[in-house]
């Protein structure tokens, strides 16, 4: 197939639905990637394309490898085999902090906000290239004071459009389980990155900020960033997403745009099982 | 009883040399637990170098004081290293479980037979290797007023002391006012978030581990110039922990509660103890309640019960912030 580069969601139109299926412009390109503990088999990823621009939901029963899937990705675990790029440069044996400076940012599961720092020592953290945070320049103030003044500018700035400004000098603790995910979000966003990896942004918030993270989520795409997540809420998951995988016991089972996957029998019977519309009683025996 | 000799006795130890070699241990450890969340059980370890580091150099090799300074500097820093490249990668309990065997592992060295001829075995090293130092004292004679009593050459050491006290704390603050110090702390409360960001967190670790170190190894320069002697038994686990409570008495990651923790602690030591020793001397104490050699023993236990007292009633310590300290449950 012809790559190309085609903006937003328009990629959808010319992506087969097949599991692994080639993608016209991908960001991420995962191959053969295995991860075993013991005699479990958590991930068998044979390949996978990310489109960049795009959001794409990674969705699965429990314990189908999702998160140990982001961890591989990431550099916070090492798989078994596997070779993996982003922007086209691979990514095996990188330490995470090395793939969060390529661009590739992710959150967790759950959430990791730093507690006895305030909300916007929580941001200012994540700018990159500082220069007071070298041991040596820390000491003279006046070397890094204009950056840092930069940095809280744009923290504020941010925390203004997730409305999260109002928290700006309380300890990150303070904040409810939802701020906290907003938090660790706008974070992310403070490293600048290309791509972001959100795991279960949705889990424990509460309808009303539910709304305001997926538009969040949609103005990143309009960015141009990448975003990818998982999550267990399909509303969620119909509502914003370009592309959805399917994982299912460490496979990738189902590609597609959210309606046909979630029309797909594989994916029904990955959440459901094999029979869970056949009556299994005695009863249904007999008949 | 002597009302004003003990006031000068626990005044002159307040602001005196144990005070200054405990505000620097706990100033080192203020930097790895309170700062980066590192469990350094071996800041004993950090001292002993610093001491040894005086002393061998100038008594076996015959070299000028200054170079012993750097040697000392050189090897706490090598000595972190030791203890960092293995641990600072996994779990903060590793780190604890390696700091506190590496910490033994110096003392034994030191006080083995084989190292006797260098390091002086179990009698440590004794001998004039602070001689250039004292010769710089302006200080002919002692300080002795009703409150305050040092000799010449102690007060040479306190003053120097507290110079050398104050400039660490100076840079301490600037430093830790830092975005590097902001980026301690965030290493402290979660190290994976810290590299989700694009840190790199072991780097920043061994930074930590370094500064905390060579500034415990400062202590040991305090604690063998101002004894002209070197005890390896001196620098057992007991000091780490006496360092642990100052620093918890003044409040983790607060710049100045080390230093304050340090005077708190001495000063309440030997208080006690004087208030003790002339309660039986004088007869105040009856004979077979404590005896005069009780004294020394019976003043840990009370301060034992003060400390428990201070964590039921104010667990975030002198300058602590109890609204910070609940949230370390991590709601």
């Amino acid at each position: 197939m012809q790559r190309h580069s085609v903006s937003g969601n328009e990629f959808v139109a010319v992506t087969a639905e097949t599991p692994g299926s080639a993608k016209p412009d991908p960001i991420l390109i995962a191959d053969h990637i295995t991860r075993t503990f013991g005699g479990l088999t958590a991930v068998n990823v044979d390949h996978l394309e990310i489109q960049r621009g795009s959001i794409t939901a990674l969705i699965g029963p429990n314990g189908a490898g999702k998160t140990t899937f982001f961890n591989l990705l990431t550099g916070y675990d090492a798989p078994n085999s596997g070779t993996w790029s982003f922007n086209e440069k691979a990514l095996n044996g990188i330490p995470p902090h090395k793939v969060a400076r390529l661009g590739m940012v992710r959150t967790f599961q759950l959430t990791k906000a730093l507690y006895r720092l305030t909300v916007l020592e929580n941001m200012a953290l994540g700018a990159r290239g500082q220069k007071g945070e070298s041991l040596l320049t820390s000491l003279f103030p006046w070397v890094w004071k204009a950056q840092e003044r930069e940095i809280q500018e744009k923290a504020i700035s941010i925390l203004t459009n997730f409305k999260l400004i109002d928290k700006k000098d309380d300890f990150a603790a303070a904040l409810s389980g939802g701020q906290r995910k907003l938090l660790e979000m706008a974070r992310a966003l403070m490293v600048e990155p290309e791509m972001v990896m959100l795991d279960e942004p949705m889990a424990g918030v509460n309808p009303a900020l539910k709304q305001s993270l997926l538009e969040h989520i949609k103005e990143l795409r309009t960015q141009g960033k990448t975003v990818l997540f998982v999550e267990h809420d399909m509303d969620m998951v119909h509502e914003i997403s370009d592309w959805v995988i399917v994982m299912s016991q460490g496979q990738i089972i189902a590609e597609g745009t959210p309606t046909s996957v979630m029309k797909n029998e594989h994916v029904i019977e990955a959440y459901l099982g094999a029979h869970h519309d056949v009556d299994l009683s005695a009863e249904g025996e007999k008949k | 009883m002597d009302f004003l000799f003990i006031i000068q006795q626990t005044l002159s130890a307040t602001i005196g040399v144990n005070t200054i070699i405990f505000a620097l241990a706990a100033i080192g450890l203020n930097m790895h637990f309170g700062y980066t969340g590192l469990l350094n059980f071996g800041q004993a370890g950090f001292l002993a170098i610093g001491a040894y580091s005086v002393a061998v150099p100038v008594i076996s090799f015959g070299l000028p004081l200054w170079v012993a300074f750097l040697i000392g500097i050189f090897n706490s820093v090598i000595f972190a290293l030791i203890l960092g490249v293995p641990t600072l990668r996994l779990r903060a309990d590793y780190l604890a479980i390696v700091t506190i065997a590496a910490a033994e592992i110096v003392r034994q060295i030191a006080r083995s037979a084989t190292f006797n001829s260098t390091l002086g075995g179990s009698d440590g090293i004794t001998g004039k290797f602070g001689a250039e130092f004292f010769a710089l004292n302006p200080f002919k004679s002692g300080l002795n007023t009703p409150i305050l009593r040092f000799n010449a050459n102690d007060l040479w050491v306190v003053i120097t002391g507290w110079l050398l006290v104050a400039l660490i704390v100076f840079l301490m603050w600037i430093m830790v006012n830092s975005p590097w110090g902001r980026l301690m702390r965030a290493i402290r409360e979660d190290e994976d978030a810290v590299r989700s960001l694009g840190k790199n967190v072991y780097l920043y670790k061994m930074q930590s581990l370094i500064i905390g170190g060579v500034i415990g190894a400062c202590g040991g320069f305090v604690y063998a110039l101002s004894r002209q002697s070197v005890q390896p038994d001196n620098y057992g686990t007991a000091l780490t922990f006496f360092a642990y409570t100052v620093l918890i008495l003044g409040g983790a990651a607060r710049v100045f509660s080390p230093v304050i923790g340090a005077m708190i602690f001495w000063f309440l030591i030997v208080f006690i103890e004087q208030v003790l020793r002339q309660g039986v001397t004088n007869n105040l104490i009856p004979d077979w309640l404590i005896g005069a050699n009780q004294v020394s023993q019976i003043r840990f236990m009370l301060m034992g019960i003060g400390l428990m007292l201070l964590m039921i009633y104010r667990p975030q310590g002198i300058f602590g912030d109890k609204k910070e300290l609940a949230l370390d449950a991590k709601a």
